[in-house]
């Protein structure tokens, strides 16, 4: 005898239907939440190693070795922001690289990537004058980016950085490392301490 | 903190099953007022957050005004969330934050469903 109608496929196992809800939580729960790991306390140390390489670097008798210093500078606060950003994710129990910290990480690279390669091509072709402003420019372009997925202060930062660049691209060369000063130095002290305030370190 | 460790829960055991009890996803144990999608969604997305404006879960779940209006209500009415409207300017706000009940009804489910997985994969 054959069935009237078909027989439907079998509903889904209830453990199948429990990991999919589970699945729906932790997705829901992903999308919901900013990356506040973003940690203050790394900004602030960020700033002040930005403070010091201003200081070293109006010192340096030819713009290869500022440029040195700077990057140098760059490297010294990439690592301590990172590892003060782990502390704070670890300490608050969040996930570092998953949802909107992956996201946030995936949108700054960019911008940063692009200007590691113009730096390397201009410093070539020795024409450096341009680079205070685009590394301020895009590292803002990066921050806001980035922030898009993190506490709402960050793209607003982000866009104080890039006014800075937009002015160092027209300033004279003796105002570069003022600039540089004011942005990775000022402005990363400042909003660090309103981030390390409102958001928990 | 608290927020933390609910997404750090959810993103860490959610799939692999924990100890606890063997309940069936049948039985009245289960929290039927939080399994519907939008109700799970809406709890899940403020027990992350300190609060959400009803603007926020209509672009996070992706739902029309009438179906989210008619969830947080059940949520409410059930002392899940709480609610306070004001006004931005002239704009009027509704907020939803999640109460210490609805968080409580969140672990449950989480822990009915971790349990259920755990029993099926001891079969």
């Amino acid at each position: 005898m054959r069935p009237l109608r078909p027989v439907p496929d079998e509903p889904p196992a209830l453990h199948e239907r429990a990991i999919d809800n589970l699945r729906f939580i932790r997705e829901t729960m992903e999308s919901a939440t900013s990356f506040t790991a973003v940690s203050g306390l790394g900004e602030i140390s960020m700033g002040v190693i930005a403070l010091g390489a201003a200081a070293l670097a109006a010192r340096q008798p030819n713009v290869e070795r500022w440029l040195a210093v700077w990057i140098g500078a760059a490297v010294l606060a990439f690592v301590s922001c990172a590892l003060l950003v782990a502390r704070k994710a670890r300490t608050a129990h969040l996930p570092l690289l998953a949802g909107p910290g992956r996201k946030a990480v995936l949108s700054f690279a960019p911008p940063i990537i692009t200007g590691a390669l113009l730096t390397a091509i201009l410093s070539r072709a020795g024409t450096v004058e341009a680079i205070p402003g685009l590394w301020l420019l895009l590292y803002g372009t990066g921050v806001i980016t980035g922030g898009a997925f993190s506490v709402r202060v960050l793209p607003v930062m982000g866009f104080c950085f890039m006014l800075l660049g937009a002015l160092a691209l027209v300033a004279p060369g003796e105002w570069q490392n003022p600039l540089m000063a004011l942005g990775f130095g000022g402005l990363h002290l400042g909003f660090g301490a309103v981030i390390a305030r409102r958001y928990g370190g | 903190m608290a927020k933390g460790r609910a997404l750090a829960r959810a993103t860490e055991t959610g799939l692999h099953g924990v100890a606890g009890g063997v309940p069936d996803a049948g039985t009245p144990d289960l929290d039927r007022l939080i399994h519907e999608r939008i109700r799970l969604g809406i709890v899940s997305a403020l027990a992350v957050n300190d609060s959400l404006t009803f603007n926020d879960l209509k672009r996070l779940l992706r739902t029309t005004d009438g179906n989210l209006s008619v969830h947080a209500r059940k949520l409410e009415d059930a002392g899940y969330l709480t609610c306070a409207k004001s006004f931005d300017g002239r704009i009027p706000r509704t907020e939803y934050r999640i109460s210490p009940t609805g968080r409580d009804a969140l672990e449950r489910y989480l822990d009915h469903m971790e349990a259920l997985i755990h029993a099926t994969r001891r079969r």
